[in-house]
């Protein structure tokens, strides 16, 4: 811990605070349809692409068109992109010759960039075409992204209006939100990137000789472009295995602070959006304060804990930059750790360092924020209608204390709700521990463990927990490509992703058929710091502490057992 | 609150009688045919039954079984608990059915054969009556069933009802009519027609209400069922899934430590007490004298954002009162007000006593003089005085007063000792006055003393006096007053603006109401009225929560969903009152019963993982003694606290008409902050009590 570190750290998030407002208020005007200052020159392709596909956008449709619409578009994505990665030898763009992909790893792969997860159980430059990179993964970046914002679009305007049956149109939300948020922000984040030397281009990988003399092959691809989707849209599937700590991917300090910006600034920007939608900024900026609690509370614990080895100190090793086990040099503790926090409370995955290599105590919290369904802020959409969920559990849970039955914004919170808001809880809970409780004792799975005890349980925790909460970023130190956690893995992304969000679509269709009451003197307030508390205590306790005694045998055990001279 | 006269005695919670039997009551509960309502006890009995299995099992085969059945012991006492808590909630509503139905006995009612005779009847058993049957009731019958009055007028005693013993009248057609089984005819006779079947008369549907024999889950417990439910399986996951995870680990954890972790997360204390706060809060209302049909009625006073109030008896008193007495220049006030009164000394009707009673202010004390002559107040002449030695004392209607001074036309004669009174020109103060109080919803009246002018009296609805701060209070709730009256818009709006209501519907009809609550629901809003006659009958029904008037008819009674056996229509703001009590107690246990989590992990966790990892004994932020200790104390915590708070689920939380904010703070820092800090203090505590008595 530095001073330095703090201010960088702090410098960070006032940047993020600075640019989330305003992208929010202008998300809002992209999906409501209203021009924008790119209008003139996208507006043209907008229509040209409904009318090439027959859709009218200002066709609304109800909660269950909506996910329909949803799914098929995703499960034929997955369809695509399974054959493309099985068949990559015989596709174009492939100087390398890579062969296809293994069947369970297709499908793993596959499973992992339509359900915005890119858990990587491959190499990318071992394993893929450039072909298979550019239309297969990046196209599913971007896809997977406007997915998930247009879902948390539609679950925005169920709490708009009173008595609709229409959440949106899904085919309308999804080509605008790529076409004004997603494309232009790539391309400036992607040209950025580009002029701080991330490579470009379609040309082999080129073999060089060190200064020792030996031979070494330097990979290379269209990576600019591709990694500026990759953090924009939560995804953070990188294109070289070593993700955002490879010097071509992610080259220096200012390109570390863009890429950390990168993949927050939309989620951060999102509650700004509901609070528009809503009508109400007020409510938006009490989301945004609870995420914003969590996120710099986690940062804040992870740096700290995050201090030199006492193990290694005792050795003799200079404790004064931390603990710098599986860093980069170039980043620094602070800043490695903030990537670490960020990335794993959005659903993005990417890493600019180990996470296996984290200090017990520090390693504890891109699991627990997983865990608590990625609030913190979230991924992009999914973050905030994770956030909506709790919000609707707080208010019923505490709701009746003011004396009516609850309601969140208007709108009645009732048994249809409650049942779907827990299903969705429930999804996540069995999914992460039922997942890591079989594969803890399958001897086929424990296998791809690289360590014993409680590192070990951690390892297997994570897998689990990254995959259902649609992480994707990796402890490390698991073998992951094996048919058992192939499997495993990407059915727990499925459920994580689908069967999350069709509950969550289905309580949207129910509270926008109801009646919006208007606000009284005796109605629950939900924006003000009793309300953000309120939230904060019931993420922790109905969100998190299920998941207490698992985290306990994992990184606290590993924590006690370093203070008492015992590694694994 | 205000004490209304109340039927039943408050019974203490603490009565005996009532506890002993709840004791067994509870322990017939533990049916888990019975308990499968309840999914959180359910996991409960489940568990202790498992838990009990394997003690018992390790005692046979000669294995340490103590901690296993101390453990079960404790479980099979949440589990008791829970079912003890809604037993006393049910005893107390027992109680009060028992004194209702000593008004059910077996009466034989008169049959009348014919409807046009009534000396012909046949004495038939009350039970035995059908719907449309006419019998006769004279005084001192019991009236056999719920019916209308077809004919005759009666005086009936209700008190087996209503508590109260003053008779009421009871004739046929309009909104008297409706008489109601076991209560007794005191005077005169009634010809009743039957309208309720047998077994479904009032008072049963009052002793099934009491009972709870007809309780259904309300909508919003539902819905709590479902998160607890939904909490239980989560923490079920977690608890199973921990198995495998400490088998990695070199831990083994037996089953009873399961149990009690897995019973310990899941939210006994809410799912133990939900019904029994629901059964509790139907209670109250019953010991108010109001009875509701369900409890989703209940709950829906508790959303109430609009209240719908008659005027005359809920926010004035019945009558108008005299409020200032206004002289013409170069009267005094005293004098003008010596005239009113010896003018009104023959009005007796409720406005001319209240002149009376205003003047007393002046320390006039009204006394006839020796051989006045009264002049009485009739419908006719709206006027009433006094003549005496030749002088002439007259008060009335203004109008009337007019033609009677000749101004109007010609002098009336009036009494035998009529005095012409000498035409005299209407002072302008006095035509300004009269503007003015009339402009103000009062009425005026004037006082001429021989003829002349000397002042005008001014009649108001007087708003009751503390009325005005129980709606300051309710709009602090978010909820909105509107006055219903038959005035004129000039009048209601003077009264709206001193009793401080939110809105008024001025000369309103029946029909009015109606389709003021259907604009008001359309726009999302809960409505909230009384009523008491049939044309009240369709806004009774429509409103969300419809109070009708014991003593309205029947179509009234039916249409609402509760009834006021006081016909107190001021009730309606206490009934929203106790049900958001109703609410605010489920919320805040929920609350507190969430928040008991936290310090659970800090005791059990680290007592289980201890043996593996040494090191996590830093959890133990309690500083338990013992592994087994720290167990058993979460255990026996998580099992008291429900008795501990019983009480405050019977009696509900208080409630406080601060506004939502407030009472949010409020409740979440006492329940919220409250429920995380008081379990670490109650394990502690446990724990050391166990340690001193060497039990562990």
């Amino acid at each position: 811990m530095t001073l330095i570190g703090w201010a960088q750290i702090a410098l960070v998030f006032a940047l993020i605070v600075i640019c989330a407002y305003p992208l929010g208020l202008y998300i809002a005007r992209v999906l409501a349809g209203d021009k924008v200052l790119l209008s003139p020159v996208l507006a043209p392709v907008e229509r040209g692409l409904y009318s090439l596909a027959g859709i009218d956008p200002r066709q609304g449709m109800g909660w269950m068109g909506y996910a329909v619409a949803l799914l098929l578009l995703n499960a034929l994505h997955f369809l695509l992109l399974y054959a493309m990665l099985r068949l990559q030898f015989y596709l174009p763009f492939n100087p390398q010759g890579m062969v296809g992909m293994s069947p369970t790893l297709a499908f793993n792969t596959a499973m992992s960039f339509v359900t915005n997860t890119n858990w990587q159980a491959y190499a990318g430059e071992g394993a893929l075409s450039y072909g298979s990179q550019m239309f297969g993964l990046t196209v599913h970046n971007f896809l997977s992204a406007a997915t998930g914002i247009a879902a948390a679009a539609a679950v925005a305007r169920a709490f708009a209006a009173g008595g609709v049956k229409e959440l949106g149109n899904f085919w309308a939300d999804l080509t605008r939100i790529t076409l004004y948020l997603l494309l232009p922000l790539a391309i400036v984040v992607g040209a950025a990137l580009l002029l701080m030397g991330v490579p470009m281009t379609l040309s082999a990988y080129v073999d060089a000789t060190t200064l020792e003399g030996a031979k070494q092959t330097i990979a290379l691809g269209p990576v600019a472009f591709q990694e500026a989707i990759k953090l924009l849209g939560t995804n953070g599937g990188g294109f070289f295995n070593a993700n955002s700590a490879h010097p071509f991917e992610n080259p220096n300090a200012i390109s570390n602070v863009l890429e950390i910006f990168s993949l927050v600034v939309i989620p951060f920007s999102l509650p700004f959006f509901f609070g528009k939608i809503v009508g109400d900024l007020r409510q938006g900026v009490a989301l945004f304060a609870v995420m914003a609690i969590f996120a710099v509370g986690f940062v804040a614990f992870a740096y700290a804990a995050e201090a030199a080895n006492p193990l290694l100190t005792a050795l003799g090793v200079d404790p004064s930059m931390g603990n710098m086990e599986g860093k980069e040099v170039r980043f620094g503790t602070a800043m490695s750790i903030l990537f670490a926090v960020m990335t794993t409370g959005t659903s993005c995955g990417a890493v600019n360092m180990m996470h296996d290599s984290m200090m017990p105590l520090a390693g504890l919290v891109p699991l627990f924020q997983m865990q608590l369904g990625e609030v913190t802020p979230g991924g992009v959409g999914s973050g905030l209608y994770a956030m909506l969920v709790f919000a609707l559990i707080s208010v019923f849970v505490a709701g009746l204390m003011v004396g009516r039955t609850p309601e969140y914004l208007g709108k009645k919170i009732q048994a249809k709700e409650v049942k779907l808001a827990m299903l969705s809880v429930l999804i996540l809970c069995l999914s992460i521990l039922g997942g890591t409780a079989v594969s803890i004792v399958l001897p086929v799975a424990t296998a791809s463990l690289a360590n014993a005890g409680p590192h070990g349980l951690s390892e297997m925790l994570y897998a689990y927990t990254s995959a259902t909460a649609n992480n994707g970023s990796a402890f490390a130190g698991l073998s992951a490509d094996t048919p058992w956690l192939d499997i495993t893995l990407a059915l727990a992304m499925l459920f994580g992703r689908f069967a999350y969000l069709v509950p969550v679509l289905a309580i949207a269709g129910s509270l926008a058929a109801k009646p919006k009451l208007p606000p009284s003197a005796g109605s629950f307030p939900t924006h003000g710091p009793l309300f953000v508390g309120l939230m904060v205590g019931v993420i922790v306790i109905i969100g998190g502490l299920q998941f207490m005694p698992a985290l306990s045998l994992g990184p606290l055990a590993e924590h006690v057992s370093m203070l008492a001279n015992t590694t694994f | 609150m205000n004490a209304a006269t109340s039927r039943v005695d408050a019974i203490s919670l603490f009565e005996p009688n009532i506890l002993v039997r709840a004791l067994g009551d509870a322990a017939k509960k533990l049916n888990p045919l019975q308990l499968i309502r309840n999914p959180v006890i359910f996991t409960t009995e489940i568990v202790a039954a498992l838990t009990t299995f394997l003690g018992v099992r390790n005692l046979v085969i000669g294995e340490p079984a103590g901690f296993a059945i101390a453990i079960a012991i404790w479980l099979w006492l949440t589990v008791l608990f829970a079912t003890f808590a809604e037993a006393v909630a049910e005893g107390r509503g027992r109680a009060r059915a028992e004194s209702l139905r000593r008004a059910r006995t077996d009466t034989m009612a008169k049959l009348l054969l014919r409807p046009d005779d009534r000396a012909l009847f046949k004495p038939t058993p009350a039970t035995q009556l059908q719907v449309d049957d006419l019998v006769l009731v004279e005084a001192g019958d019991l009236i056999p069933s719920d019916g209308d009055v077809t004919e005759g007028v009666a005086s009936v005693n209700e008190s087996a009802i209503t508590g109260e013993s003053a008779p009421v009248i009871r004739e046929s057609g309009g909104d008297r009519s409706a008489v109601t089984g076991g209560t007794t005819v005191v005077s005169d006779w009634l010809v009743v027609r039957i309208t309720a079947a047998p077994g479904s008369t009032f008072i049963d549907r009052m002793i099934r209400l009491v009972e709870g024999a007809e309780r259904r889950k309300t909508p919003n417990e539902i819905a709590l069922d479902i998160l607890l439910a939904g909490m239980t399986i989560i923490f079920l996951i977690a608890v199973v899934a921990l198995e495998p995870m400490s088998i990695y680990s070199g831990t083994l954890l037996s089953v009873p430590v399961e149990a009690a972790l897995l019973v310990c997360l899941i939210p006994t204390t809410i799912g133990g007490l939900l019904s029994a706060i629901g059964i509790a809060g139907m209670d109250r209302l019953v010991r108010f004298n109001v009875m509701a049909t369900s409890g989703r009625a209940v709950e829906a006073a508790g959303d109430v954002d609009i209240l719908l109030l008659d005027k005359t008896g809920t926010i004035t008193f019945g009558n108008r009162m005299a409020s200032s007495f206004v002289p013409v220049p170069g009267v005094e006030e005293r004098e003008l007000a010596e005239a009113a009164v010896l003018a009104s000394l023959g009005d007796e009707t409720p406005e001319g006593r209240s002149i009376l009673a205003y003047a007393r202010r002046y320390e006039i004390v009204a006394e006839l003089p020796q051989g006045a002559v009264v002049v009485p107040f009739t419908a006719t002449t709206r006027v009433s005085g006094l003549d005496h030695a030749g002088n002439s004392w007259r008060k009335g209607a203004v109008d009337s007063m007019l033609k009677l001074t000749g101004q109007g036309s010609a002098p009336i004669a009036l009494g035998q000792a009529a005095v012409a009174l000498v035409p005299s020109v209407v002072p302008a103060a006095f035509t300004q006055a009269v503007e003015r109080i009339a402009r103000s919803g009062g009425t005026p009246l004037a006082v001429a003393y021989n003829g002349r002018l000397m002042g005008v009296i001014e009649l108001k609805d007087i708003v009751k006096p503390d009325i005005r701060d129980r709606f300051a209070a309710l709009r602090r709730m978010g909820i909105r007053t509107v006055m219903v009256t038959g005035d004129n818009r000039i009048t209601a709006a003077a009264i709206a603006t001193e009793a401080g209501v939110d809105d008024f519907i001025a000369e309103a009809t029946p029909q009015d109401k109606l389709a003021y609550i259907r604009k008001v629901q359309a726009e999302g809003r809960l409505v909230a009225m009384c009523g008491d006659g049939t044309n009240d009958a369709p806004a009774l029904a429509q409103a969300d929560v419809g109070v009708a008037m014991q003593t309205g008819t029947q179509a009234a009674r039916e249409a609402g969903n509760m009834v006021d056996l006081d016909s107190d229509p001021t009730k309606l703001i206490e009934i929203v009152e106790i049900g958001k009590q109703l609410l605010i107690t489920r919320g805040s246990l929920t609350t507190f019963s969430i928040a008991n989590d936290v310090s659970k992990y800090f005791a059990i966790l680290p007592a289980i993982f201890v043996a593996s990892y040494p090191g996590l004994g830093i959890m133990n932020v309690m500083r338990l003694s013992t592994p087994q200790s720290a167990i058993m104390s979460a255990v026996i915590f998580n099992a008291l606290i429900i008795v501990a708070l019983v009480p405050l689920a019977l009696r509900g939380v208080t409630f406080r008409p601060v506004g939502a904010s407030a009472l949010l703070r409020r409740n979440l820092l006492v329940y919220g902050v409250g429920g995380l800090i008081a379990p670490f203090i109650g394990i502690k505590l446990i724990d050391m009590l166990l340690t001193v008595l060497g039990l562990v």
